[in-house]
């Protein structure tokens, strides 16, 4: 009996034990989960008290840290060395999970931590290259002593912190997934910078217009998708003469396009991934001193894609946000600039189709002979499951992304990726460059390093320049080269040089007084180069132009209302046109009455009002409606963008298209606008019976969630914000403003930022979101420019970090 | 009654020590140790150590979460789920700590009735 119980209770215990101790689907280990000695109660806490000093081994010499009420820490360092390397302690110290965790996306690694779910996006970012890309960027890196010696002494710093870590104080998602973090690398880092140029540089539609151009033809192609739109405001102003360049302009080849039709192509970033940034010259300043602005619209993400941190020295000092796992800050100023960046969306990726000689795909075809290809064994680890073995084919375009293993059915045909951001490039360095400099010659050195993703550099000085460039390395093509699937064959498809970086298109104290970019066309027709239209921006860069044409002087005042402006210039320009053309007798009297309400709005995305919610909903309609022929199974196509809808509805009717494939009758936009409108109004009546009153605010309903899926417990929802996409307040559902910035270059600067986050990546702490709120009502924290290390005044705590012997 | 007390005062010194250089199964090691030099009869072989790592781990995250004002707590309570409220997290994470640490109690008893012969 006793031998029984004793067996009984051994295989009990172990139950017991290896229950708890295992994770079970996304349940966690309860046991290692709740124990408070080393599971998650470890981390209820905030970093207020963090005060004293650490001894760290790596540094020269001490290091003082002043973490305002904010969290955010103002790094006094002797030397460039030691900032770094205590750029990188903090960052960990702040952001490790974060770090980690993005720069395993990059990398196609997320498989490791959550299993088969992975497999697929995982496979897409190794197709993608991106690894490829990052070893390319690291080479370059490695090149230049100064970008290494830096890389390697923030990877140092990071790692200080890594290993002398407990598994008691491993952040929260390493409690919940159940794993551990690993050292820090200078790879890492080029990884981070890979996972902005996809998310910046990585958008394409060549294979969807491809599709569309073989169904057809190119007349109806360029109706639908045009080059330059009939009204465009770009970034370079139409004044700038070009005319004293030479410049080498291709010819249009002969040869065959290939006109394949792809059914399904990679998933590419958020289109609305974009930003604006503007300047005023000392003349329309209502100070004398030049104000910049800068909002990059990026995914709103829980920690935030960005860390605020200001980082001195003895010969500088800069302020500004970073980005966890990249070096200096990325968008911010010193005492004698300040600058910040908006997205280029310039076409910088190409596809070609190549032709391998046999199933092998140990050579493809190429100017009449054979080209050896290079194979890439990616290893895919995958948790609880097997290794996941992917052989990508490498030409001498770039990765095969698509073959038969992949999204098509050939074994020898494929499609390789042609993309700058597989060049490698130091964009390191230009940022390291950008934070100590003093005037204009010093930020047009440091852009020349930036490859990609291409940016609208925005810059001025404190003594009162503003400048723009268009930074980052653009092929030189012929005209129409890479808007379609090309011949990998053919030398002539293949990019021949890059334009020369003192043509990128850049401007330098306008006549006009300002200076301003939110991802519209870069120049017009005239610049001598070709630039194809790949998706630019149309709305927000009219409102934010026409409000600096407007008046004379701006003050910061203006510049906060400006980025808090909900006017939606599209349903200025497209509605009073609906309301015009809609058959009001075919309405139901509950279908008038919203009519009625919506005839009396302002245009303005504001969260108290109704008219919002409903022209948002007849336009989300409106188009599946009219290009219901574009969304068809088997065959990748995009829709056109939305400023050439508007344009089409207005002023193309009765074109083909407005025709409802699924209905016999032949319709027309008139007929849509009343098809939609009563779509829209039965979906609005749902969603009020279901959540109540369809304000803006509650209809759009903004969230900003966490990394990891938007955990609900870990995110923040119902965020009273207005705006849009295509508004200059663009806050979408998810996607917005993720860092609103505002500094004038007075002595010292004057600035204010804020992002929807926190400093602290603890979904524990209190400094984990309590920007949100703030940011959401449109205010802004006062960044406050220490200007030296010895202030006691805006103090929480300080740290000090001393070298260890 | 005496050994009762014996016992849990015994786990959870064992308890808190343990924490310091073991894992969370530390607690399993005190239920254990107790159990096996403190033998108790009966369901008490399972309730003492259950109540003293009860009492232990869920007094332990509350000194944690109470100074945080439950930051945490509330968001755990959430992702669980248990409609944000963190007294029932705590309640749950003594029960778990409880029942570890008694079902441990109960194998030390049934160890010690083997090497007792």
């Amino acid at each position: 009996m006793k031998y029984l119980k004793f067996i009984f209770s051994l295989l009990l215990a172990l139950g017991v034990y290896y229950g708890l101790n295992t994770k079970f689907g996304s349940v966690p280990p309860l046991g290692k989960f709740l124990d408070p000695a080393h599971g998650i109660w470890q981390n209820d806490k905030s970093e207020s008290g963090e005060n004293g000093e650490l001894e760290l081994v790596g540094l020269e010499k001490p290091v003082t840290i002043h973490y305002d009420e904010h969290l955010i820490p103002h790094v006094f360092a002797e030397n460039n060395n030691d900032l770094y390397f205590t750029q990188g302690y903090l960052t960990a110290r702040h952001r490790l999970w974060q770090m980690e965790f993005q720069t395993h996306a990059a990398a196609g690694r997320i498989s490791e931590l959550i299993g088969v779910a992975a497999i697929n996006f995982d496979r897409g970012q190794r197709r993608k290259g991106m690894v490829f890309g990052a070893e390319n960027a690291l080479r370059k890196m490695q090149e230049d002593p100064e970008t290494l010696q830096f890389i390697e002494a923030y990877r140092d710093g990071a790692n200080q912190y890594i290993s002398q870590l407990d598994p008691s104080d491993y952040p929260i998602e390493y409690k919940l997934l159940d794993y551990s973090p690993e050292p820090w690398t200078t790879k890492k880092t080029a990884l981070l910078l890979m996972y902005m140029t996809d998310m910046l540089a990585g958008g394409d539609s060549d294979l969807e217009y491809t599709n569309f151009l073989k169904k057809y033809g190119k007349e109806r192609f360029d109706l639908l998708y045009p080059d330059f739109f009939d009204t465009i405001d770009p970034v370079i102003p139409k004044e700038r003469d070009w005319s004293d360049w030479e410049v080498v302009a291709h010819d249009i080849p002969q040869g065959e396009l290939p006109l394949d039709s792809i059914p399904e192509t990679i998933e590419k970033p958020d289109p609305d991934n974009g930003s604006n940034n503007w300047a005023v010259s000392p003349e329309k300043s209502y100070s004398g001193n030049t104000i910049l602005a800068n909002d990059p619209h990026l995914g709103l993400k829980l920690p935030s894609i960005w860390y605020a941190m200001q980082l001195a020295t003895p010969e500088k000092n800069t302020f500004g946000v970073s980005l966890p796992g990249a070096l200096g800050i990325i968008i911010g100023f010193n005492n004698d600039i300040a600058w910040g960046v908006t997205n280029a969306t310039r076409d910088v990726k190409d596809w070609y189709k190549i032709e391998f000689e046999n199933n092998d795909r140990n050579a493809y075809r190429y100017d009449g002979q054979l080209r050896k290809t290079t194979k890439r064994i990616e290893e895919i680890k995958v948790r609880d499951g097997k290794t996941v073995f992917d052989t990508v084919v490498y030409t001498h375009h770039g990765p095969v992304s698509y073959d038969a293993s992949f999204k098509g059915n050939n074994q020898k045909i494929g499609y390789a990726m042609r993309w700058t951001g597989h060049i490698g490039g130091n964009n390191q360095r230009t940022f390291l460059e950008l934070d100590k400099a003093k005037n204009y010659d010093e930020y047009v050195a440091a852009l020349k390093h930036h490859v990609a993703p291409a940016q609208n550099f925005i810059f001025t000085s404190a003594t009162g320049d503003i400048a723009l460039w268009i930074q980052g390395m653009f092929p030189n093509k012929w005209e129409g080269q890479g808007k379609f699937l090309m011949d990998g064959s053919n030398p002539d498809h293949d990019w021949n040089g890059f334009i020369p970086q003192e043509h990128n298109a850049h401007i330098k104290n306008p006549e006009r007084g300002f200076v301003s970019s939110a991802n519209q066309h870069p120049v017009d027709e005239s610049y001598p180069y070709y630039v194809f239209n790949d998706g630019y921006e149309t709305y927000r860069n009219r409102v934010i132009n026409d409000f600096f044409r407007s008046k004379e002087k701006f003050d910061i005042q203006d510049f906060k209302d400006l980025h808090n402006n909900n006017y939606n210039l599209k349903a200025a320009e497209l509605l009073p046109h609906m309301i015009e053309n809609m058959n009001v007798s075919a309405l139901s009297a509950e279908e008038s009455e919203i009519f009625e309400a919506l005839k009396h709005w302002d245009f303005y995305n504001d969260i108290e009002k109704l008219g919002p919610s409903i022209w948002e909903a007849w336009w989300n309609k409106l188009v599946p409606l009219t290009w219901d022929e574009l969304k068809v199974e088997d065959l990748a196509l995009d829709n056109p963008f939305q400023y050439q809808t508007v344009y089409l509805l207005k002023n193309n009717p009765d074109n083909t298209f407005m025709d409802v494939v699924d209905t016999p009758e032949k319709e027309t936009a008139k007929d849509l606008f009343l098809i939609s409108f009563k779509q829209a109004v039965e979906d609005l009546q749902t969603w009020k019976a279901k959540n109540g009153d369809y304000n803006w605010g509650n209809y759009k309903a903004t969230f900003v969630g966490h990394l990891l899926q938007a955990l609900p417990a870990f995110s923040r929802f119902n965020l009273p914000i207005g705006g849009n996409g295509g508004i200059v307040n663009a806050t979408k559902k998810d996607h917005g403003p993720s860092w609103r910035m505002i500094v004038e270059m007075s002595s010292p600067p004057k600035a204010l930022g804020v992002y929807p986050g926190g400093q602290s990546g603890n979904p524990g702490s209190k400094y984990y979101d309590d920007f949100v709120d703030i940011w959401a009502a449109g205010k802004y924290l006062e960044l406050d420019f220490m200007q030296d290390k010895d202030q006691v005044q805006n103090v929480l705590f300080t740290q000090q970090l001393n070298p260890k012997p | 009654m005496r050994k009762n007390i014996l016992n849990f005062i015994i786990t959870l010194i064992l308890a808190a020590v343990f924490s310091e250089f073991l894992p969370w199964w530390g607690v399993m090691v005190a239920g254990f140790l107790s159990g096996l030099f403190i033998p108790l009869k009966r369901i008490a072989m399972f309730i003492v150590p259950f109540l003293a790592i009860a009492l232990f781990w869920a007094s332990y995250a509350y000194s944690l979460s109470s100074t945080n004002d439950f930051i945490l707590a509330k968001k755990i309570a959430v992702l669980f789920p248990l409609e944000g409220n963190a007294n029932l997290l705590l309640l749950i994470t003594g029960i778990v700590g409880g029942i570890s640490a008694g079902i441990a109690g109960v194998f030390g008893n049934q160890c010690a009735k083997l090497f007792r012969k």
